[in-house]
């Protein structure tokens, strides 16, 4: 970085706050105008984002049910991130890891309930891990583009999960929809307390607390972002960057696969083509917006949980079709992407067009 | 001007609570006398297939009992985003009876809610329903499309020139399987050496090998094609640009295919959710089933499209007037199946809601294909 004008460190927290701010500001006035080019009230969508996304106890279970998954799946992208790597494997992670919890449950479904429960979940770290793990593989040893690789594993994990489900694990009872057999009972996994929020929400929550302390406050974890800067100069001064590169992929998968277990031992109760929700590709845009901060992907998932809880209230109440909340997704992506371009640069140099190189 | 804006901090912070608080006021549930009823669907409400028909459906229901509130939501997969969209119809808008129109949806997501709920009322869109083993507030709801079919099969025997019929088939599922048999039996109930050359695609929606099967049909000879998949528009599209002679299902897909269309077999959902919402309306306990055919008024037959001949619609207002009578049987025998094994002996014959229907796992002889 070069040398920066008086008060450094307060001009970059005011940059940090206003940045997301300004872009969240942007897009719903973006989202706005489309509305009202529909000849819809924009207000009163905004409104009903409110409503049926924090407006009450209810609308705030029915975003923290969808936070609960994606925090694991945003770190699926936020952990390779840190080494300058964009994993979009996620979705074939999640799938996967949710398939062989299952499987796992059923085999040790003789085990106590606190073996069977821990089985089903290693079982779904590890095949997350397998196939993320194999994308950081192949980049480390030969080069590979990460992300090629890992969203053509998803299709190659996607259809490995379709082939299973709809031949060797199929629960022939029901002739009617391929789904694995049910996850034992003991092996379930329960709701918070009274309320409808399972226990993967927790898990998420530490996942992402855990992952920001070993990133910022690690010699490991300072060893991937100089990585990250530049990875030339972490070998030299003898930093494994290869070591790094496939650890963090495994870790990442490991994190999605885990959300595949936890959501189907919750949610699901069996494996079925519902797994293939689009879970793990969301987790990769609140990894961006969060700028691939573990923290940041609390508020960004809360924030995306929330549009898409409102969703059903918008189209129930106002009669918008279902891509509305989409369209709003999409518009709140754009935008802090765009705003990441004004990151370092003051308004003069915006206004002047003077890029300061940083 | 600038007194206006001098705001104390108090005044703010009084006016943004009351500003976040307003729109809470009036969202609470809309308990009121108007019964409420929800509608969720899997897929989108224009799709030209299942999901449009029940939409179709409620758009009707909405002109003919305007003193009932419809809820409806699209795109609702089949995760615990349904749990969460059956308690918001609940919660926020005061729903007491819910239609869940995609397969599903029944376990676990509306079996959990029904259980919260006792005092909701939950029907599924077909007959999964156990007495034994489901709430007492759940329950299914069935039109026996397959005899809609049958009449179809009908109308291609009438239509066809070649002799050879075909179908384009999703799964090997039984409902798909009932599908394809049905519209043998119709085609055989006037010319029994009419035969029905199947191809399956794997899944409800693959536009390219939707494609390729039409094509495949009339490469070999077949002029009159039915399908059971999600989105009829390609095979309809190809259909005509083969000139073959095509049938709709769900939905009137006459448009789709303006010179080839004969008829359709198409669900009377709103003769259905219309029973349902009469007694709720009335206060009467709502039956916990309720499936029928021609004879109650649950399937009925799409209109003519424009390769419908006089010969051939009087054939198809004929068999469905038999069916609704119950002078004709669609599933008589003998039948066997393609494989030589007897499915129905000679002299037997088994009624539409004959739950052995509901597990058919064959093809009858006369139908060209395999189960994959």
């Amino acid at each position: 970085m070069n040398a920066q004008p008086f008060g450094f460190r307060s001009v970059r927290t005011a940059e940090a706050a206003a940045l997301p701010i300004g872009a969240l500001i942007a897009s719903a006035t973006a989202f706005g105008l489309i509305v009202a080019a529909l000849g819809d009230d924009p207000f009163e969508v905004y409104r009903m984002i409110f409503v049926g996304g924090f407006g009450s106890w209810f609308s705030w279970e029915n975003t923290l049910q969808r936070v609960a998954p994606l925090l694991l799946t945003a770190l699926c992208a936020a952990l390779p991130a840190q080494l300058g790597l964009a994993v979009i494997g996620g979705e074939g992670a999640f799938a996967l890891g949710g398939l062989a919890a299952v499987e796992a449950a059923i085999l040790a479904s003789r085990a106590p309930a606190w073996l069977d429960i821990a089985a089903m979940l290693t079982a779904g770290m590890a095949a997350g891990a397998l196939i993320v793990g194999a994308a950081g593989f192949l980049r480390a040893w030969r080069g590979v583009s990460e992300t090629i690789s890992s969203l053509l594993l998803n299709y190659l994990a996607i259809a490995v999960f379709n082939q299973l489900v709809e031949g060797p694990l199929r629960d022939s009872s029901d002739l009617n929809r391929a789904s694995t057999f049910p996850v034992p009972e003991q092996a379930m996994i329960g709701t918070i307390g009274d309320s409808g929020l399972h226990w993967g929400l927790a898990v998420g929550l530490a996942a992402c607390v855990g992952a920001w302390v070993v990133i910022f406050r690690t010699t490991t974890g300072f060893s991937m972002r100089i990585a990250g800067g530049n990875a030339q100069a972490a070998r030299t001064v003898g930093i494994p960057v290869d070591r790094l590169i496939v650890g963090a992929c495994t870790i990442g998968g490991a994190a999605a696969g885990l959300a595949g277990a936890i959501e189907t031992a919750a949610v699901y109760e069996r494996a079925n083509n519902s797994l293939i929700a689009g879970y793990g590709f969301s987790g990769i845009l609140i990894s961006f917006i969060a700028r691939h901060n573990p923290l940041l992907i609390i508020p960004a998932a809360i924030l995306f949980g929330g549009i898409g809880a409102s969703g059903g209230l918008i189209q129930r109440r106002l009669g918008l079709p279902d891509a509305a909340v989409t369209v709003l997704q999409g518009c709140t992506f754009l935008m802090v992407l765009m705003a990441e371009t004004f990151r370092g640069r003051s308004l003069r140099d915006l206004v002047l067009g003077e890029a300061r190189t940083s | 001007m600038l007194r206006s804006l001098n705001f104390s901090r108090r005044r703010l912070l009084q006016g943004s609570a009351a500003a976040l608080a307003a729109p809470l006021i009036g969202v609470g549930p809309a308990r009121a006398a108007t019964p409420t009823v929800g509608f969720i669907y899997v897929g989108p409400k224009n799709d030209f297939g299942f999901n449009q028909s029940h939409a179709e459906a409620v758009a009707l229901l909405r002109k003919a009992k305007p003193d009932v509130k419809y809820l409806e939501e699209e795109k609702v997969p089949e995760t615990s985003a349904a749990e969460k969209t059956m308690e918001s119809m609940i919660k926020l808008d005061g729903a007491s009876l819910l239609f869940l129109t995609s397969f599903g949806y029944f376990d676990p997501y509306m079996l959990r809610v029904a259980q919260k709920y006792p005092n909701v009322q939950f029907r599924h869109q077909g007959l999964l329903w156990n007495p034994d083993k489901n709430p007492k507030n759940t329950g299914s709801y069935f039109g026996y499309i397959g005899d809609a079919i049958y009449v179809c099969g009908v109308a291609a025997a009438k239509a066809s020139k070649t002799r050879k019929l075909g179908f384009v088939a999703a799964k090997p599922i039984p409902a798909v399987l009932r599908s394809i048999n049905s519209f043998l039996l119709g085609a055989r109930s006037v010319d029994p050496s009419l035969t029905v050359q199947v191809i399956f695609t794997g899944d409800w929606s693959v536009p390219s090998k939707e494609a390729e099967a039409t094509n495949a049909l009339a490469d070999a000879g077949v002029d009159c094609v039915n399908c059971h998949i999600d989105d009829l528009k390609v095979v309809l599209g190809v259909a005509d640009q083969r000139n073959m002679f095509s049938f709709g299902l769900n939905t009137d897909q006459s448009t789709l295919a303006p010179k080839g269309y004969v008829t359709g077999a198409l669900y009377a959902w709103d003769k259905i959710y219309g029973e349902f919402i009469d007694d709720l309306a009335a206060g009467k306990p709502l039956p916990n089933l309720l499936k029928g055919s021609f004879a109650e008024g649950f399937v009925r037959m799409g209109p003519f499209g424009a390769a419908a001949t006089p010969e051939i619609k009087d054939a198809v207002k004929l068999a469905a007037a038999e069916l609704t009578s119950g002078q004709r049987k669609i599933f008589t025998g003998p039948l066997k199946d393609n494989k030589g094994a007897e499915v129905l002996a000679a002299g037997q014959s088994v009624a539409a809601a004959d739950p052995t229907l509901g597990k058919m796992n064959y093809l009858l002889d006369g139908v060209i294909g395999s189960i994959p």
